[in-house]
């Protein structure tokens, strides 16, 4: 009864349902990746025009705090695998609770983020603010404004991430999410995670490493 | 034609179908008559009639900046519009015609009501992210509509740098959001084609048997999902430039405007295919059922549609070739430009060869189909004018660029459209129109057009720029040649508001198939019911199955 109840209006059966939601989600991260596609091609003009001075710019970056989120957010992606896998397996405390970290893993990357920018910004290295700007070339200040933008643009992007695996965790552990019938959902959300951490996996060497 | 036994009343000659058919009663048109059953309908078919009517809206504000602009260029000198709102109107005109109603026209309203009528489904993959789609796409048009009528902006369609982020005086910014959220909106429904021809064929129903319009819908929406989260990172930096002084394209901030250019064609060109591919796949149609024979090269025309899209990704650069770029980047984009010729070639190749020595029909849509293929042939050939370097140096940014871009979008994409509506109209409605006047409006739309912007294309050979109001007098014999073009096609395109909306009502019933064609969506009643097929349907055979006369069995 389950089975027939999780099947919505356009589907003949549950398999064809899942794919098609599978699918639909690659297809999304498809024109994720080509949102950030544009960053990574602004970030490789400048480095092919001015290679010294992005050199430079990037040696001014906490390259600490880079790694240590990214050893954080890398976590949370394992989390997450675990949750789907416990989803499969219809073990529904299980599955809120791993999302559950892998959201608080998402956040402690988000704080670590802000401590990070306040950093910068008395440092005079971040744009945007008002503040005076310590830069010592314009090639330094655009290397400045993109790393803003892109990491801003992949922090809007854990975010909506944190509050989708929140609903879903709470969903899963409370029952109204029929699991394993349903393990799609976690499943695709699951797939977002996995490629916003994979965002900043390339991001973190080429802001931070180019050095 | 006319079904007669479809007449309400079969005895009464009379009764020109005022009332309604056991057909129309069970229909998608009478499935709940609420605002709510409209505005919160999940049914492909019924969001499909809510995007005609909000493309319709914007094809009206966009002519009218069009009208505008015609009357303000009659003279020589710029008498009736201030060089700003000159801009402006030009930059709605642009703005609307690109954003709202080109790129969503044929794929939005055709694709949603079509594609699943044509692969046997009972609706598109995901039936609430398609209302999303149009709600996403009606507030950013709507938000886009106020700024730049409330604001105004005066950048062109283009937004360019350092115009746009240092100059300009208008609302670029929120223009810019508002062409961001219309993105999602071209995503969304991007997302769906793609999964829904995936994974919602009906048995039987391979890929080469996929009619050619799905092929082009799904080329379509490839380049939807791919190129426009590009023009949206890109609409983002010039928002952060202007708020926040982030200089990506700033020069003076260590930023590179021509990189802006970079950004906006990669996604723009792809755009211009989004706007053409689906017109391509319509007009396939409209020759195969015109000819009533199985479509030549059914493999090349279907292939061709993901040629252009994948080629198309690799030619942006030949906007560019008087900006500065390198000159070898120049004749690699040269070549490239030239290469995506050659699918567009085998497309109108292929539909020679398909009308050659069928039994073809006049009726309007193959009158549409008709235009389509001629303007796209003279669009394209200078477009491959376009294409060569030297050539272009001479004529970039003056009207024989206007003049190629709207031989293609408006000759063809528009003519197109017309071409879809009045093919698949009594299926849509469920009517017949008055077979006249749709030719007589062909007919005058191909000459209004042709008076419009083939004298573009002498203005532009003669030196005239764009995006000027104010010109040489001896340029003015031909711009009022254009404008009187131009009241004539804005006539034309009107006709069919009028006798399309008085078929729905007067119009006799039209029944199933009222072309006698091939297809999935004419097997289903006129207009079909809500979950489209009772069962669902199994294909046993090639696609264009028409059967074939030999000669001599006609008399």
């Amino acid at each position: 009864m389950a089975e027939t109840r999780s099947v919505a209006e356009p589907y003949r059966d549950a398999r064809q349902q899942r794919d098609a939601a599978m699918l639909g989600m690659y297809v999304f991260l498809g024109s994720e990746i080509m949102l950030f596609g544009g960053l990574f091609a602004v970030a490789a003009v400048m480095r092919l025009l001015h290679p010294a001075e992005v050199v430079e710019a990037s040696k001014a970056l906490h390259v600490w705090i880079g790694a240590v989120n990214t050893a954080v957010l890398l976590t949370s992606s394992l989390f997450v695998a675990l949750a789907v896998d416990c989803a499969k397996g219809g073990r529904r405390r299980g599955t809120g609770a791993w999302l559950f970290s892998a959201a608080s893993l998402g956040a402690v990357f988000l704080a670590i983020k802000v401590y990070e920018y306040s950093l910068e910004h008395a440092e005079g290295l971040l744009p945007g603010l008002g503040a005076p700007l310590k830069v010592s070339t314009p090639v330094q200040r655009a290397f400045m404004d993109l790393y803003l933008v892109a990491t801003g643009l992949h922090a809007l992007h854990l975010l909506i991430g944190i509050l989708l695996l929140l609903v879903i965790a709470i969903r899963a552990a409370s029952g109204r999410l029929l699991l394993p019938e349903r393990a799609i959902v976690p499943v695709t959300a699951g797939l977002y995670w996995h490629l916003v951490d994979v965002i900043w996996v390339f991001l973190y060497p080429i802001l931070y490493l180019a050095r | 034609m006319t079904a007669l036994q479809e007449r309400p009343e079969q005895a009464d000659r009379h009764d020109r179908g005022l009332s309604e058919t056991d057909t129309e009663r069970q229909s998608y048109l009478r499935a709940g008559h609420s605002l709510g059953s409209w505005f919160f309908t999940r049914d492909h078919k019924r969001i499909a009639i809510l995007y005609l009517f909000a493309i319709t809206a914007f094809f009206m504000i966009g002519g009218a900046a069009a009208a505008l602009m015609r009357l303000d260029l009659l003279t020589s000198a710029g008498d009736l519009l201030t060089n700003e709102g000159y801009n402006r109107a030009f930059t709605i005109h642009g703005v609307i015609m690109v954003w709202f109603f080109l790129i969503p026209s044929i794929p939005n309203t055709f694709g949603n009501f079509l594609v699943p009528l044509m692969i046997g489904a009972r609706d598109l993959a995901f039936p609430r992210l398609n209302l999303l789609s149009w709600y996403i796409f009606v507030l950013a048009g709507g938000f886009t509509l106020f700024v730049l009528i409330a604001g105004g902006v005066d950048t062109g369609w283009t937004f360019y740098t350092p115009l746009s982020s240092m100059f300009s005086h208008g609302n670029v910014v929120l223009a810019a959001v508002a062409v961001f959220i219309a993105g999602f909106s071209s995503i969304l429904t991007g997302l769906n084609f793609i999964v829904t021809v995936h994974k919602l064929r009906c048995p039987g129903m391979t890929w080469d048997r996929l009619p050619l319009f799905v092929w082009a819908i799904y080329a379509t929406s490839l380049i939807l999902v791919l190129a426009t989260p590009v023009l949206s990172i890109t609409l983002v930096l010039i928002a952060a430039e202007r708020l926040f002084g982030l200089g990506i394209f700033d020069p003076k901030l260590g930023g590179d405007p021509l990189l802006y250019q970079h950004l906006f064609w990669f996604y723009s060109h792809p755009a211009v295919y989004i706007m053409v591919l689906p017109a391509l796949g319509v007009v396939s149609e409209l020759v195969a059922a015109a000819a009533r024979k199985p479509v030549f090269g059914y493999k090349f025309v279907a292939g061709s549609s993901i040629a252009i899209a994948v080629i198309g990704f690799f030619v942006w650069g030949h906007h560019m070739f008087v900006a500065g770029q390198s000159m070898y980047a120049s004749a690699v984009f040269s070549f490239l430009s030239l290469a995506v010729a050659v699918p567009s070639g085998i497309k109108v190749y292929n539909w020679a060869a398909t009308l050659y020595k069928g039994h073809i029909s006049l009726d309007p849509p193959f009158l549409y189909g008709m235009t389509f293929i001629g303007l796209f042939v003279v669009g394209g050939l200078t477009g491959l004018m376009l294409a060569m370097l030297a050539v272009d140096v001479h004529v970039h940014d003056t009207y024989f660029v206007v003049a190629h871009f709207h031989y293609i979008m408006v000759g063809g994409t528009v003519s197109a459209f017309f071409g879809a509506l009045h093919y698949w109209w009594p299926k849509i409605v469920g009517r017949t129109y008055p077979l006249v006047w749709g030719r007589l409006a062909a007919i005058f739309i191909f000459l209004g057009f042709n008076l419009t912007f083939f004298p573009q294309f002498l203005l532009g050979y003669l030196g005239m720029p764009r995006r000027y109001h104010v010109y040489a007098p001896e340029f003015q014999m031909l711009h009022v040649l254009s404008s009187a073009g131009a009241s004539l096609l804005g006539l034309a395109y009107l006709m069919p508001l009028v006798y399309l909306t008085w078929s729905m009502r007067y119009g006799a019933p039209a029944g199933d198939n009222p072309w006698d064609a091939t297809g999935l969506e004419w097997t289903t009643p006129s207009p079909p019911p809500k979950h489209n097929f009772d069962e669902i349907p199994v294909v046993d055979r090639p696609p264009y199955d028409y059967e074939i006369e030999m000669e001599g069995e006609d008399g």
